[in-house]
């Protein structure tokens, strides 16, 4: 039976030369566009040059990039089955990282939507949702285990069927000099929760095809996305999906926007935010 | 007050708790808003004492709990949110994880029962037993920063308990990366059907207590919530009561 080595002829240094520069130009499924302007996936309305991230992440794959304040991020579910845990922080100091319970506590409000700023521990704004046709989202559960993904599908490891959120975080947080301590309650997109009267959850699952969230950079970010099944999906088997992922140059929130007073308290978060940013000389 | 009023410094059963600061102080009821009765009440659970502190309103405190130990935290002077996070006490690394705890859970609130797991998914702790009817895991600690969001700029110079927990923390080698999600015993943290959610006034009382078992050695940080402006502390914070009892046999019927 032919092996993938018989199609390879790598017996001396250049012929293994040949072989690798051979691959040059293949295309697949899941990969990062580079420059990213060459994406074969624009975002509507995005003028290409201003791309600075172009990528299509594998179902129980992950990524990571460090975006200057103002990035606009799309993430876009392909196929209805991705979903995207996130955690943000300040690439300049990244112990100021994703606060889940100050992001829900302080706009009072548990479900994450457009308009909903995403805050460090700090009193700053690290990101807002600006965009969002999804609506299911969740900032309870968490992500995966290794311990839950064991016990569910009978493996965890990134190299394996069934990854698990927290040890990819792990890798992609590893390529930042932050290690598993750096690594607190994140949060999801394309799959919801709700919370019924006596507290149960309830997984409300995905929009479909195509959705897509948008996050503005308020400060510098460290951004980790690990793309994979919901840790309360009730489905058997282990679900994910393609995850698309552009940034391009835009503008931090400010005096003007629509979100930068819509609510008192995430007004006086833009005010730390953008006072944070003068003193730094961002 | 008349100032002959004795102030009660043991529980029912005659035990004074240690306090770092005087108790009788710390007990007086002069010193919090009109009405406040103490109640030291007791341990929630049988079984010897092994610790017996009282917290001083708006402090920290922090103990190892070894497994098997079951810690009470009384609610001395009613409605007064304990900010608590739980690490193994071998490895920092691994430390309480509200995901976790309510993915498995099932449930968004802390109650009788209820695994309080890590990031690992690891069981750190069980509640075994608890007064009142629910306990919050979403609302987070409050902090000088986070106040200026909630409240305005003015509340700055307040103190807070994520400044609770770092001070805490430090006397481990932890800092604000080690700071996540947390407890908030006798905290009252409602989620409406539409996702609003908020602190309201509280559902526990003087003398309230919850108990929880450690199922591995850990280490507890407590903010004694210092918060003056939500009705966590019913705006008038009072001294908590930690006790922890020894490990009892457990039937393997």
């Amino acid at each position: 039976m032919a092996t993938v080595s018989a199609r390879h002829e790598t017996d001396t240094v250049g012929a293994a030369r040949a072989d690798a520069r051979a691959q040059a130009g293949r295309v697949t499924e899941a990969m990062p566009y580079l420059p990213a302007s060459s994406t074969p996936f624009p975002p509507p309305g995005v003028e290409a040059g201003l791309l600075v991230w172009a990528e299509t992440v594998a179902a129980g794959g992950y990524t990571h990039k460090v975006l200057a304040r103002g990035s606009r991020i799309r993430l876009e579910d392909m196929t209805g089955e991705a979903c995207a845990h996130v955690l943000l922080y300040n690439a300049l100091e990244p112990w100021e990282r994703l606060n889940v319970a100050d992001t829900v506590k302080i706009p009072w409000q548990a479900y994450l939507g457009t308009g909903h700023p995403l805050l460090s521990g700090e009193g700053r704004v690290l990101a807002t949702i600006v965009a969002d046709d999804s609506g299911r989202n969740d900032a309870l559960c968490g992500t995966s285990t290794a311990a839950a993904n064991r016990a569910r599908y009978g493996d965890s490891a990134p190299q394996g069927p069934s990854p698990s959120g927290r040890e990819l975080f792990i890798l992609a947080a590893a390529k930042h000099g932050l290690t598993p301590r750096d690594l607190p309650p994140s949060i999801s997109f394309f799959k919801g929760v709700r919370v019924r009267a006596d507290g149960g959850l309830e997984f409300t699952g995905s929009a479909g095809p195509g959705r897509a969230v948008e996050l503005v950079a308020e400060l510098p970010l460290i951004v980790l996305i690990a793309n994979v099944a919901h840790p309360i999906d009730p489905r058997p088997g282990y679900v994910s999906g393609l995850l698309r992922v552009h940034a391009w140059r835009s503008a931090p929130t400010g005096p003007g926007d629509r979100y930068w007073d819509a609510a008192l308290e995430a007004h006086r978060a833009y005010l730390n935010t953008t006072g944070y940013a003068d003193a730094r000389g961002l | 007050m008349t100032a002959t009023s004795p102030v009660v410094v043991t529980d029912a059963t005659g035990r004074r708790p240690y306090c770092p600061a005087d108790l009788a102080v710390v007990l007086n009821p002069a010193n919090y808003a009109d009405g406040t009765v103490p109640d030291l009440a007791g341990p929630l659970v049988a079984g010897e004492i092994v610790l017996d502190e009282v917290v001083p309103a708006r402090a920290p405190w922090s103990a190892v709990v070894r497994a098997g130990q079951v810690l009470t935290i009384v609610d001395v002077g009613g409605n007064q949110s304990a900010d608590c996070l739980l690490y193994s006490a071998e490895d920092t690394g691994e430390r309480y994880s509200v995901p976790d705890t309510i993915s498995r859970s099932g449930n968004a609130y802390v109650r009788t029962g209820t695994v309080l797991r890590s990031n690992y998914t690891n069981a750190l702790a069980t509640v075994v037993a608890n007064e009142i009817d629910r306990q919050d895991t979403i609302g987070g600690a409050c902090g000088k920063e986070s106040n200026t969001l909630r409240y305005g700029h003015h509340t700055m110079a307040e103190h807070g308990c994520r400044e609770n927990f770092l001070a805490e923390a430090a006397k481990y080698g932890m800092g604000a990366r080690d700071i996540v999600s947390n407890l908030n015993w006798f905290m009252n943290v409602p989620i409406e059907a539409d996702g609003t959610l908020g602190i309201v006034d509280g559902i526990s009382g003087p003398g309230k207590r919850v108990a929880f078992r450690a199922e591995m050695d850990i280490l507890v940080l407590v903010s004694n919530c210092p918060q003056m402006n939500n009705p966590c502390n019913d705006f008038n914070p009072t001294p908590l009561r930690m006790i922890i009892t020894a490990a009892q046999e457990r039937s393997h019927a």
